[in-house]
């Protein structure tokens, strides 16, 4: 007997074999944008501790075109992820009442009801 | 002549070659045929060397897993008519090492299965003559879909996870402890978590869901994956909660 | 070559449906176990019952389950009539009725498909004759409740939705009813060999087996045939090495892997065998086509014997694998096809043209076929074990109503 098991490497791009992927990898990455904003985040805190001018300073710096962009850049991927997250839902929290399987809709529809709430509480609040 | 369609398909003799190669090999075209069909057409009248797994002919064995144009299937239930006029590439499952030909070495999964211990822990052992354990319909339904996996390891070949990480327990072995941990008639959830909850378990899983997109039996790892990971943390968050209590 | 010795054996490695083309059986299916048993000296019993099952797929063997027939559908042939009735399954109404048209048992409705056949009333396709099974009254909903698995099987190999149109089906080879001879405790007539399942005959099924009664025989005498091996290892001691018979087997290998010279092929060999059963010892069988098959199958043996293997490579070599399958069917084969030449009788799934009638004067009895060596095997019978049910005529259709 002269076994000799061939083993293939993974290669670097395997990433890009596969639309599926592609898309996985995008999901992996809007966590990057979203930290990111959160760390921007937490600096205005700082800044805002600071003082007045500090304080100025750091909203113009988020009002300009570049942090502009870099928001809505944010945006989109925060929504890319919200979204993908919400479809899978169904999946990871299955729910039964009364012995039968909640419909996947319902799951994925209170997803988007509660960001729906939330967002508008937040809107709220920022208006006041 | 009659149509026909071409099959380039992956090589690989541990005795004589160094590395895999492809071999094109014509076949008839038939619209009925599976890929399955094509190969054992070219075993039986062009190259009886041509080494590969498989048995039933149906779906329900899983052993002719395969990669058919770069995506994990069952080579039984990959027809010829949907690679019309296409060349039919066939690899070997991905993430295996290959033994022959497209025949893959599973032990390391055969070993991952035991693993999890796939079977009933009954919460109370009782003897033969007390009876049956008794089960719903409504208590069956919660896990029958878990119930459906025929161990064809499409779902290794895809996880990109496995590829990065091979000691990764994997999604088929995952959902059938998943299976046993939601039957009624089980109590070996704990039994089963040393593995189940370990770094190389569930928390090795990304969530990519490639799993359960190549599934031919509808089985969804996935999803028992991503179950198992809230039930684990609940079930952590509860002992950290009330310290001493024993779940 | 690796030497396993043990206290005792199970063999329960399934039946022996490959040796026909048309079969529901997985490709593993080759009657390897069967094979060993019978060259050890242990007796094939009762081989001539072979089950076929009415309602598989044309050209893939896929079974289409009774439960699409219980749930209300019917069988038709190739004028759209229920030609069932035909055959003392009948009358069709009121319908549905146990015991009756397409609710007979397996034996009955292949044999008529195969008279339809013969009346040219069955349809012609490429992959044979079929007829066809209509559930399309079910309607969509029930349909994809109760029969999803027959409607993507139906889509998927044979290009048909059965909520719209009729599915094409033919008898195929299902169960092997007979099988290595055992006793009550899977026990055969070899010391320390003991074999449960499709593999064995621990007669349970008959002359026609009635359907999931092979859970049985995995779940009960699965059961106690490890109990029967478990309690024989420990009381005896564990045995030797080979010695002789292990140099035997591995000196049959050498020779195999140096054959010279082209000619006969694993799959050229196979294709004939599976050819002769199919024409001469299927649903119906004659003195003459048996007497032709046993003659062919008998040259095939002789022709294997000098079949070279076309693949001599030592890592995983399927080539080798296949022979050594064909050897095993083509033993069984031979051994079935004797069985059904000596049983001058109908009775189940064993039809005769000339012997119609069951006779239960010579033959309520099990045929046991021994292995010969290159020989045809030698029949002789033993009684058939009768306790509580009585051997009784078989009533369908009206008259079992």
């Amino acid at each position: 007997m002269s076994r000799r098991p061939y083993i293939r490497k993974v290669e670097r791009n395997w990433w890009i074999r596969q639309p599926r992927y592609i898309s996985y990898m995008i999901r992996e990455l809007t966590s990057l944008f979203v930290g990111l904003y959160c760390a921007l985040l937490a600096v205005g805190l700082v800044r805002l501790a600071q003082g007045p001018a500090a304080w100025d300073g750091f909203v113009a710096a988020f009002s300009s075109p570049l942090g502009v962009t870099f928001q809505l850049a944010c945006l989109a991927f925060a929504i890319y992820h919200s979204v993908t997250w919400f479809a899978l839902t169904p999946k990871a929290m299955p729910l039964r009442m009364k012995g039968e399987p909640v419909p996947g809709i319902v799951i994925v529809g209170a997803h988007y009801a509660a960001w729906a709430v939330v967002s508008i509480v937040v809107l709220i609040g920022a208006g006041m | 002549m009659s149509e026909t369609i071409t099959l380039e398909v992956l090589r690989y003799h541990p005795e004589t070659d160094s590395e895999p190669h492809f071999q094109r090999y014509v076949v008839p075209y038939r619209d009925d045929w599976v890929v399955l069909d094509a190969l054992n057409h070219i075993k039986d009248n062009l190259d009886a060397t041509l080494s590969y797994r498989w048995s039933c002919h149906m779906a329900v064995c899983g052993s002719c897993g395969m990669t058919i144009n770069g995506e994990p299937k069952l080579s039984c239930h990959s027809f010829l008519r949907d690679y019309r006029g296409k060349v039919v590439r066939v690899e070997p499952l991905d993430h295996f090492p290959i033994e022959r030909d497209l025949v893959i070495v599973m032990d390391s999964f055969m070993e991952k299965l035991g693993s999890v211990k796939p079977w009933l822990i009954p919460k109370v052992e009782k003897p033969l003559s007390a009876g049956e354990y008794l089960q719903s319909p409504g208590q069956m339904q919660v896990f029958h879909q878990y119930t459906q996996c025929i161990n064809c390891l499409l779902c290794y070949a895809a996880c990109p996870q496995i590829g990065l990480n091979e000691d990764f327990v994997g999604p088929a072995a995952l959902a059938l402890a998943h299976r046993y941990n939601l039957d009624s008639r089980d109590g070996g959830r704990d039994a089963r978590a040393e593995v189940v909850a370990s770094n190389e378990g569930i928390w090795e899983c990304t969530f990519v869901g490639a799993c359960s997109e190549v599934c031919p039996k509808h089985v969804d790892p996935a999803a028992a994956i991503q179950q198992t990971k809230i039930s684990a943390s609940v079930g952590w968050l509860k002992d950290l909660l009330t310290p001493g209590a024993h779940r | 070559m690796v030497e396993f010795r043990a206290r005792a054996v199970v063999i329960a490695t399934g039946g022996a449906g490959r040796i026909f083309p048309f079969t529901t059986n997985g490709a593993i299916k080759t009657g390897d176990g069967m094979a060993m048993a019978y060259r050890a000296g242990v007796p094939l019993k009762d081989m001539e019952f072979m089950q076929y099952h009415p309602t598989g797929l044309p050209g893939t063997g896929i079974l289409i389950t009774e439960g699409s027939r219980g749930e209300g559908g019917i069988l038709v042939n190739k004028d759209g009539y229920r030609y069932l009735q035909d055959y003392n399954l009948g009358p069709p109404d009121p319908w549905p009725r146990k015991k009756a048209m397409e609710l007979g048992p397996r034996d009955r409705l292949s044999q008529a498909f195969w008279h339809e056949q013969q009346k040219g009333r069955t349809i012609k396709t490429p992959h044979g004759d079929v007829v066809h099974l209509d559930i399309r009254q079910l309607g969509e909903k029930l349909i994809n409740e109760r029969l999803p698995m027959v409607r993507e099987l139906a889509l998927a190999y044979v290009g048909v939705d059965p909520v719209h149109a009729m599915i094409p089906v033919r008898p195929v080879v299902h169960y092997t009813m007979g099988g290595i001879h055992t006793d009550i405790d899977t026990a055969t007539p070899l010391p320390a060999l003991f074999a449960a399942g499709e593999c064995a005959c621990v007669s349970i099924n008959g002359a026609n087996r009635l359907g999931s009664n092979s859970l049985a025989e995995i779940v009960v005498f699965g059961a106690r045939a490890g109990r029967a091996a478990a309690n024989f290892a420990k009381t005896n001691p564990k045995p030797g090495l080979a010695g002789k018979a292990g140099e035997a087997a591995q000196a049959r290998l050498r020779e195999l892997f140096g054959r010279e010279g082209g000619g006969d092929s694993v799959s050229s060999l196979r294709k004939a065998m599976n050819d002769t059963m199919e024409s001469d010892a299927g649903i119906y069988r004659s003195e003459d086509r048996l007497r032709q098959t046993c003659d062919t199958l008998a040259d095939l043996r002789a022709r294997y014997r000098r079949m070279p293997l076309q693949d001599r490579s030592n890592v995983f070599n399927t080539d080798l694998v296949q022979a050594l399958e064909l050897g095993c069917m083509l033993d069984v084969a031979s051994a079935l096809a004797q069985s059904a030449l000596q049983r001058k009788e109908s009775r189940g799934s064993h039809q005769r043209l000339e012997y119609t009638a069951r006779d239960d004067a010579n033959y309520l009895k099990h045929s046991l076929a021994s292995y010969q060596g290159d020989a045809p095997p030698t029949i002789s019978y033993r009684d058939v074990v009768i306790t509580k049910s009585q051997p009784a005529e078989r009533v369908y259709g009206g008259a079992a109503t």
